[in-house]
Parts: structure tokens; sequence; C-alpha cells
């Protein structure tokens, strides 16, 4: 019982952290319609960020949040701008020219992490890092818990944000019907260079907070990136409340993966998962709660 | 069928349409005779082995490539997972060879076979999925053809991969078994888009419910379209076993370097187009092996003539960012090119034409 409550937490936890990385690449698709497959390589950036951020400068990764986040909110737009908007005007046989690339761009970006920092294998160590408190017998994880945590208030700012901010409004518009937004003065193009800062942004943070926790190498990118889209189909392709089940349900597959099966199975779960939900429940969560 | 056809044979460029472009057919006609009369010859006039290698090469991504351009570039269901069939080809070739002692070569057909054997059901469960979706169910194919290879330890080996003797010394054979199969697999493909199912294919691509409308089967003939790449990069990836003698999961499941690769081949030359990914991999081998090698070895050969250190930290650099250049070049491709080298070679040429125009105004 202890083992499996044990399972269940660090599940939670975890899922925490894929929800936030889940809602960045959900807001993306919903408003552009296109997979961003370079999404896990945003955070690996965000990473890197923190890691300089701590290891050269000192910065606690708690604080390097309002570095990383900006930046990356930043680098979201100018990609957005100048790669991925310039291509809806442009004429070709396959819709999926976005989101190759965005697969492009996540190899530029690996690469030049690689090219700046090596392929070695970093790490942060922080006092908290290795840390844990306890609630009877099973133990929490400090860093985790505290990154669940912001997790969880920066879902909730994310909401706020999106319900009762102008912009966050018309986001949602730009996302139901462009055409529409469009003729109620709201210029899709600025919409879709905001999301996809936003949507970095949020990566970002979830970096950030992973980054205490992690190793980091310039490969990291991808297995993330995987995670995102099967966190977004399981959630429903642009439903925010689905992005958040659909973190939670990851988290929680993998963790119990890992326990009873085996850790080397923890990547296949998530993908067997998709692949089940494609199936069964093609409109992911998001066909049961119809938010 | 007569309504549209004028539409579909803008897609098909070797479809002779008027006689006034008559003389252009021709043309198009000659130049990939001539050009494989040249590659007939092209191990006799070059005996190099480094440079037969990368032709070999470039002869498998063209059985690649003209896969992808199948499912993808006619069919236009985009395909993220071509490793999956690659590798699954790969692999049955070598655990012929290493578990049965049976030579590697029968397997060669049967390679692509066992790759049917894998799209025929995935093919018939994703194909309800559409766009998107259905890049998405390929990709996640990949990564699970590559888990089921890295964990079952017990027929693979996992990570430590399979390891056969290759049959030949030289690269002469496996060089002209590889020209035999890229002209048999673009000639197929010519054939195939010249018949019914090539229409029903294009159809596919162009509207999907319309052509269900007119009473295509459009799941029967997506799972053709599928099958037909699979069999193809199956075939592949067979020949990439017998040809290197050695696989392991991570390379032959490669997201980037097959699955990538593959649409980059097929992009870069021109999606659906017959001769698209036959330029798309000359163009893409070249090119990978220019960043590769750092220009040819041409910073090495400056740093050794010029003896300044500098230059010879940037070739150090240069070598190492091969993978950069390679990603750079997707964005820029992509940008600039959407249709490839071979369907907007019209709009290529325009605009040479007009800066010259330009040049010699001013």
């Amino acid at each position: 019982m202890e083992v499996f409550l044990q399972t269940l937490v660090a599940g939670i936890l975890k899922g925490g952290l894929y929800s936030l990385i889940g809602i960045g690449m959900t807001l993306i698709m919903g408003v552009m319609g296109i997979i961003n497959l370079a999404h896990g390589q945003l955070m690996m950036v965000a990473m890197y960020v923190t890691f300089v951020c701590f290891h050269y400068l000192g910065i606690d990764p708690y604080l390097a949040l309002f570095i990383s986040a900006p930046l990356l909110f930043v680098l979201g737009m100018v990609i957005q701008k100048y790669t991925l908007n310039p291509l809806m005007e442009v004429e070709s046989l396959l819709p999926e020219n976005q989101v190759l690339m965005t697969v492009g761009i996540g190899m530029v970006l690996t690469e030049i992490a690689r090219f700046v920092f090596g392929s070695d294998y970093r790490s942060l160590k922080t006092s908290y890092s290795s840390s844990a408190f306890y609630l009877g017998e099973i133990s929490f994880s400090v860093a985790l818990t505290a990154a669940f945590f912001l997790a969880v208030a920066f879902t909730v700012f994310m909401f706020w944000f999106l319900l009762k901010t102008d912009m966050g409004r018309s986001i949602r518009a730009v996302g139901q019907d462009k055409d529409a937004a469009s003729l109620m003065g709201v210029n899709p193009r600025r919409i879709t260079i905001i999301t996809f800062g936003i949507g970095a942004a949020l990566v970002a943070v979830a970096g950030t907070l992973l980054m205490p926790l992690y190793y980091l190498f310039p490969d990291i990118g991808g297995p993330f990136t995987r995670k995102a889209f099967v966190i977004t189909i399981l959630g429903g392709l642009g439903s925010t409340v689905g992005a958040i089940f659909g973190g939670v349900t990851l988290g929680l597959a993998e963790s119990f993966g890992a326990t009873y099966i085996g850790m080397a199975y923890d990547d296949m779960i998530g993908l067997l998962i998709f692949l089940l939900v494609l199936l069964f429940l093609p409109g992911g969560f998001k066909r049961l709660t119809k938010i | 069928m007569a309504e549209t056809s004028g539409q579909k044979a803008d897609c098909r460029p070797f479809a002779s349409t008027h006689g006034e472009k008559n003389q252009k057919m021709t043309v198009k006609r000659i130049l990939p005779l001539g050009l494989l009369f040249v590659l007939i010859l092209f191990p006799l006039m070059v005996r190099d082995d480094y440079q037969q290698h990368l032709m070999i090469l470039v002869l498998m991504w063209v059985v690649i490539g003209s896969g992808w351009n199948v499912i993808a570039g006619y069919t236009g269901q985009v395909s993220f997972g071509d490793a999956a069939f690659f590798g699954t080809g790969a692999y049955t070739a070598g655990l012929f060879a290493y578990k049965l002692g049976i030579s590697a070569w029968w397997a060669m057909a049967f390679g692509g076979v066992m790759a049917m054997a894998v799209a025929l059901p995935f093919g018939w469960i994703c194909f309800r999925l559409k766009g998107a979706y259905f890049a998405l169910a390929t990709l996640a194919l990949n990564e699970v053809m590559r888990h089921v290879a890295t964990l079952w330890e017990s027929l693979t080996d996992g990570m430590v991969g399979i390891l056969i003797m290759q049959t030949f010394v030289s690269k002469v054979p496996y060089y002209y078994i590889a020209l035999a199969l890229a002209a048999v697999s673009v000639l197929s493909i010519e054939m195939i888009m010249g018949s019914k199912w090539g229409y029903y294919f294009v159809s596919i691509r162009e509207d999907e419910d319309a052509a269900e409308s007119l009473g295509i089967d459009t799941h029967f003939y997506k799972m053709v379209s599928l099958n037909i790449a699979a069999f193809l990069t199956g075939m592949a990836g067979s020949l990439y076993m017998n040809y290197m003698g050695f696989i392991d999961p991570e390379v032959v499941f490669s997201l980037h370097d097959i699955s990538i690769m593959a649409i980059l081949v097929g992009i870069v030359g021109g999606v659906g187009t017959l001769y698209g990914p036959v330029v798309g991999a000359f163009v893409m081998v070249a090119v990978h092996e220019f960043f590769r090698t750092g220009f040819f070895g041409f910073f090495n050969t400056l740093a050794v003539l010029t003896g300044s250190d500098v230059v010879h930290v940037v070739a150090g650099y240069v070598m190492q960012a091969h993978v950069l250049g390679f990603g750079i070049l997707v964005v820029v491709v992509i940008l600039l090119l959407p249709n490839g080298i071979v369907g907007d070679w019209e709009k290529m040429m325009g605009t040479l034409s007009s800066v010259r125009k330009k040049g010699m105004a001013g």
C-alpha cells in the first residue's frame, strides 16, 4: 500500500509539471492548428538558461524563472513571426509544412545547445535538490512539491488570463474562428505571435522548475516534445482543461509503469496511451468534459 | 473523372497533355534515360570508394524518398514514421542472417513484405485519423518500433545491434543492386501513378470528401498507397543492412536521420513529382556530406595551407556544427522552396531571369 501511495504521489506531482508543458502546447495548437514539435527543445533552451544563471551568475533556479520565462517569450515570438507566419501565405501541396518547420527549428535549437555547451550531462546541485519531507510513510521531494505548487499557480494564472483579460479573450476568439475574430477587430497575426510566445514561456517555467531535479543535455528536448504531444492528444487538441487531465494522467501512467512494469518502459507507456486514445477516444478528454 | 483531369495533369508533370508540350515531353523522357546511362557508367569511371559509397547512399535515399512521396506527396497523408518501415526491413534482413543463417539478400523482398506487415494493421487502424493526427500517429509508430527493437532483447539483442558479414568487399555490386532497386522503384511508381490507382491517390490528396462521394474507397486506397511506400522503404532498409553490415535501433529507427531525412528528400526535391525524390536524394546526401566533412575538407586544406590556428579552430567548429547546418537548411528550404526544386523549378528560373534582366538594365 505504501508503494502504491508513494507512486501515486510521485505521479501526481510529476503530472503537475507535465500539465504546464501541455498547456503551452495546447494553446499553440488551439490558435494556430499546428502541433509544435519544437516544444521540448524550447524547454531545453530554458533549462540551459537556468543552468547558466545558477552556475555562472549564482542565481537560484526559482529566481531564474524571471529570466528564463521572458527570454523564451521573446524567442517564441521571434520564431512565430519570422519562420511560421511567413509559411501561411506560401502555396504548397502539403498543409503540414508548418509542423515540419517546427521540427527544423527543434533541430537548430538542439544543435546550437550542443555547439555551445557540448554533449555533457549537466545538473544543478542546490541545497534542496535531494531533500525530502515525510507525511506519514510517504516522502515528498521538496523541489518536486515546490515545482508542483508553482505549476498549479501558473496554471491558475493562465486561466485567469485566458478568461478575464482582453488579450486572453482575443486568443480564445482566434482559436475559435479566425475570420470572425479579425472582423471583430482582432489582429490574428499578432495574436499568433503572442500565443507562441506564451506557449514558449509556459514551457520555460516547466523547464526551470524541473532543473533542480533533472539532468540536462542537448537531446533532452526530444523526449519532452513527445510527452507534450501525448498530453495534448490525451486532453484533446486545443483544450486547456484537457491538458491538465492529460498531464496528470501521463504523470500517473509513467509513475505506475516505472514501479510495476519497469523503468525502461516509461516512454513506451506514454506512446501506447497515445495510440489507445487516438483509437478509442479520438477527441481526448475534451470529448468527456465538453470544455 | 473527366471534369477534374485538367487539374490532375498539373500535378503529374510526366503526363502528356497538349501537342505544344511534345518537345518538352521528349526532353523529360530523354533526361531520365541519360541520367540512368550516366549512373550505369559511374562506377566504371569513378573508382574512389568514398564517392561510390556516397552514390550508394544517394540511390538508397531515392528509394526511400520515392516511397515517402507516394504516401505523402501523391496521397497527401504525411508520414513522420518512415523509419518504422526502414528499420523493420533492416531488422528482417539482419535477423535472417543472424538467427536463421539465411543470406540477408533473400530478405530483400521479405524485408519489404515485413514492412507491409507493419503498415497493414497500422494503416487499417490509423487511417481513420486525418491530417496532423495521422502524422502524429506515424511519429508514435516510429517511436514504438524503436522501443520494441530496443527492449525485445531476446530477438534483436537490443542496443547491442546486429552485425553480419558483408557479402562483397568491393562497393560496385552494392552500387548496381542499389541502382536497380532505385530504377525499378521510380519506374513502378511512374506506372502506378499513370494507372487508375494514381488518379485515386491524387484525388484523395486534393479533396478526400469529394473522392469519397465519387465512389472511391478512400480508406482502401490510402492503405494501398501506404503499403507501396512501406514495401519500398523496407526494401531500402534490407539493402542498408546488407551494405553496412551493422545496425542498431538508434540508427535504423532514428527519427531525425531516417524519418525526417525522408521528408526532406521529398520536400527538397519536390512533393508530388516523380523525379523530385531523385533530385532531393542527390541534394540532401551531398549537403549532408558537405557539412559533415567541413565543406569537403576545404577548411582543413585551408588551415594546412595558411598554417593559421584560427582557421584550424574554425574548421573544427564547422565540422562539429554539421547537424546545425543541416537544421538551418531545413528551415530555409521550407521557407523558400515549399514545393521543392522540381516543383518550384519554373519559379526559380523566373526569379533568376528577372534578376539577370535587372542586372543587364542596371
